[in-house]
C-alpha cells in the first residue's frame, strides 16, 4: 500500500523542483538571447558569463519589501497570484517526459499520471488560470490594473476557442485524449503529427503565444502599456509568483506542442535505418531538446516582432484563427472518416 | 462514521443541501447577480443528482443529461446577464425589488 | 474508507463554499466562492467516476460561465450596495426557516428509504462501488450523445446559437 504512494510523491518532488529551477534559468536565457539579438551581452557580472544571475534574482525577489497598498481587497490580493501559479504547475502532472525507464530495478514511468482525458485536463486547468489575472486586476483597486486585467482575460478567452478546436483536431487524428496515448500514436503511425497537421501546429503556436501573454501578444503586462498591466501593484514575492506562473505556462505550452506535434519523447526519423543510432539517446533527452527548441522560439519571437495593438489582437483571434481552426477541424474529420 | 459505506443516498442528501442553499439565496438576496448565482447552485445540485444516479444504475444517460443541463445553464447565463446589463443601463440599480416597471 | 474520507471532506467544502456564496457581502467574493464550489463539485464528479463531466464542469462552468459573471460584476460598479435599504415586505427569516424545514423533510425521507429496506441498501452500495464500464467514460458519453441522444444534441447546439445571437443583440448599444 505504501509503495504505490512513494513513486508519485518522488515524481512530483522531482518535477516541481525541476520546473521551478528551470523557470529561473529560462529568465536568464531570455535575457541572454534578447541581448545577443540586440548586439549586446546580457547579464555578465554574477558568476561566469552571468550564470548565477537567477540566484541573485530569486534572492532579490524574496528579500524585497512586500508593499501592499492600503485599500486593496486583501484576501483576493493574496489569492490572485496563487490562482495564477497553481494551474500552471498542476498541468505538469499529465505531460509525459518520456516513456518507461528502469531505475534501481523498478519500472519508473516518466510521467506522473496517465489520465485518459489528459488533453482536456490541460485545457480546463489553463482556463482556471484566467482567474488569477482578473482577480489581480480587480483586487488592486486601481484603474490601470483593472482595465489591463479585463483586457488580458478577454484576450485569453478569445484565443482559448481556437486552441481548443486545434486540440480537438489532434484528438481526431490520434484517436485518444491521453497525452501518453498521443505520443504512442505518433510512434505507431511513424510520422509526427507536425507533418499531418501543419495548420494545427501554426494555429496552436499562435494561440499558445496569446495564452501565455507572450510577445507579440503581451499587451496585458508590458511596461509601456497601462503602466505595467495587471501586476502593477504587486511587488516582492507576490510578483515573483506571477512571473513564475508566466514562465511555467511557457514550458507547459512548449511541452504540449512537443507531445502533440513532434513526437514527445520519440526519436526523429525512426524509419530510416541509417539513423537508428539515435535510439541510444534516452527519450527524455529528446523531449528536453525539443522543449528547449520551442522555448528558444518563444524568446526569438519576443526579440523580433513588435507588439500587437489590442483591437488587432482581438481581430486576429476571432476573425482569422477561429475560421481557420473550424475549417481545419472539418477537413480533419472528413479525411479521418474517408480513411 | 467511516464504517458506513457511501451509498448514493449520501450524494442525494448533499445535492438536497446544495439545492436548499440555492433556494435560500434566491429568497434572501436582493442583488440580481447573486440571484443568478444561486440559480447556478441549484442547477449544480441537480447535476450532482444525475451523476449519482448514473453511477447507481451503471448507465451513462445521467451524465449525458447533466451535460445538457450545463449547456442550458450556459445559454441562460449569457442571455440573463445580457438582460441584466440592458436593465442596468436604464435604471442604474441591481436591486431585484426595483424591477417593477410593469407594475400598474 | 478512502472514498468516505474524500466524500465527507468534499461535501464539507462544497456546502461551506455554497454558504459563503449566498452570505458574502461583496459580490466579487461571492463569485470567487462560486468558483471554488464548482471546483469541489468537479472533484466530486471524479469520485463518482464521471471524469469527462468533471473536466467539462471545470472548462465550461467554472472557466467560462463564472468568468462571464465576474466580468458583469466588475463592469457594474455601484455607488450604493443594493442591500442598503430594507424592503419591509420581505421576510427573510421566514424564508430561511421554511427552506430549512423542507431540507430537513427531504433528508428524513432519504434516511427513511435508505434504512427501511436493508437488502436494497447493500445492493445499492455494492453497485455504487463498481466502476461503470470498460471502454472509458469519454467514449461512452460520446457514443450515447451521437447515437441515442443525437436530436437533443442538435437542439442544444441550436439553443446555444440562439443564446449567442441574443446576448450579442443585448450587448449592443442602441445606436
Amino acid at each position: 500500500m505504501s509503495e504505490t504512494w512513494i513513486l508519485p510523491l518522488v515524481q512530483i518532488a522531482v518535477v516541481l523542483n525541476a520546473i521551478l529551477i528551470s523557470v529561473t534559468y529560462i529568465v536568464l536565457l531570455e535575457r541572454k538571447v534578447i541581448a545577443w539579438v540586440q548586439s549586446r551581452l546580457g547579464p555578465m557580472r554574477v558568476g561566469p558569463w552571468g550564470t548565477l544571475q537567477p540566484i541573485a534574482d530569486v534572492l532579490k525577489l524574496m528579500l524585497k519589501e512586500d508593499i501592499t497598498p492600503i485599500r486593496v481587497d486583501r484576501p483576493l490580493f493574496t489569492l490572485a497570484p496563487i490562482m495564477s501559479l497553481v494551474p500552471a504547475l498542476i498541468t505538469f502532472a499529465v505531460i509525459p517526459f518520456g516513456g518507461h525507464v528502469t531505475l534501481f530495478g523498478h519500472d519508473v514511468p516518466l510521467f506522473i499520471a496517465d489520465v485518459n482525458i489528459g488533453l482536456l485536463y490541460i485545457v480546463s486547468v489553463t482556463s482556471i488560470g484566467i482567474y488569477g489575472i482578473i482577480l489581480a486586476g480587480y483586487a488592486s483597486n486601481s484603474k490601470y490594473p483593472l482595465l489591463a486585467g479585463l483586457r488580458a482575460s478577454a484576450q485569453l478567452i478569445s484565443y482559448e476557442v481556437a486552441v481548443t478546436m486545434m486540440l480537438v483536431s489532434i484528438v481526431v487524428t490520434s484517436g485518444t485524449l491521453s497525452m501518453v496515448g498521443i505520443g504512442e500514436a505518433q510512434r505507431t503511425s511513424g510520422v509526427w503529427f507536425a507533418f499531418i497537421q501543419p495548420v494545427a501546429l501554426v494555429v496552436l503556436f499562435i494561440g499558445g503565444l496569446a495564452e501565455t501573454n507572450r510577445s507579440p501578444f503581451d499587451l496585458a503586462e508590458a511596461e509601456q502599456e497601462l503602466t505595467g498591466g495587471f501586476h502593477t501593484e504587486y511587488s516582492g514575492m507576490r510578483f515573483a509568483l506571477f512571473f513564475l506562473a508566466e514562465y511555467a505556462n511557457m514550458i507547459v505550452v512548449s511541452g504540449v506542442m512537443v507531445t502533440l506535434f513532434f513526437g514527445g519523447w520519440l526519436q526523429p526519423f525512426p524509419n530510416i535505418a541509417a539513423l537508428s543510432f539515435l535510439g541510444f539517446v534516452p527519450g527524455w533527452i529528446w523531449f528536453l531538446v525539443k522543449v528547449f527548441f520551442f522555448l528558444y522560439l518563444f524568446i526569438w519571437i519576443r526579440a523580433t516582432l513588435p507588439r500587437y495593438r489590442y483591437d488587432q489582437l482581438m481581430r486576429l483571434g476571432w476573425k482569422v484563427l477561429i475560421p481557420v481552426a473550424l475549417v481545419n477541424l472539418a477537413v480533419t474529420a472528413v479525411v479521418k472518416v474517408l480513411r | 462514521m467511516h464504517f458506513v459505506p457511501i451509498t448514493p443516498y449520501h450524494y442525494l442528501v448533499l445535492a438536497a443541501a446544495l439545492f436548499t442553499l440555492g433556494v435560500i439565496g434566491v429568497m434572501v438576496r436582493r442583488n440580481i447577480i447573486i440571484l443568478f448565482m444561486s440559480i447556478e447552485l441549484m442547477l449544480n445540485a441537480v447535476n450532482l443528482n444525475f451523476v449519482a444516479f448514473s453511477r447507481l444504475h451503471q448507465h451513462v444517460v445521467g451524465q449525458v443529461f447533466a451535460l445538457f443541463v450545463i449547456a442550458v445553464a450556459a445559454a441562460e447565463a449569457a442571455v440573463g446577464l445580457g438582460i441584466l446589463l440592458a436593465f442596468y443601463r436604464n435604471k442604474e440599480t441591481l436591486n431585484v425589488d426595483d424591477v417593477n416597471l410593469l407594475r400598474g | 474508507m478512502m472514498e468516505a474520507f474524500a466524500f465527507y471532506a468534499l461535501a464539507a467544502l462544497i456546502v461551506g463554499f455554497g454558504v459563503m456564496v449566498i452570505a458574502a457581502r461583496n459580490p466579487v467574493h461571492s463569485v470567487v466562492f462560486l468558483v471554488l464550489n464548482f471546483l469541489g463539485i468537479a472533484v466530486m464528479y471524479v469520485v463518482l467516476g464521471a471524469e469527462f463531466l468533471a473536466v467539462i464542469q471545470v472548462l465550461v462552468y467554472a472557466g467560462g460561465i463564472v468568468v462571464l459573471y465576474l466580468f458583469v460584476v466588475m463592469l457594474v460598479t455601484l455607488k450604493r450596495a443594493p442591500e442598503a435599504h430594507q424592503d419591509p415586505h420581505r421576510k427573510t427569516g421566514l424564508g430561511v426557516g421554511l427552506a430549512a424545514a423542507v431540507l430537513a423533510e427531504v433528508i428524513a425521507i432519504l434516511v427513511y428509504t435508505s434504512s427501511a429496506a436493508p437488502v436494497l441498501t447493500t445492493a445499492v452500495s455494492a453497485a455504487a462501488l463498481k466502476t461503470p464500464a470498460l471502454t472509458g467514460n469519454t467514449e461512452q458519453v460520446g457514443w450515447a450523445l451521437y447515437t441515442d441522444y443525437l436530436i437533443p444534441f442538435e437542439v442544444a447546439s441550436m439553443l446555444l446559437l440562439a443564446a449567442m445571437i441574443g446576448a450579442i443583440l443585448f450587448a449592443r448599444r442602441a445606436d
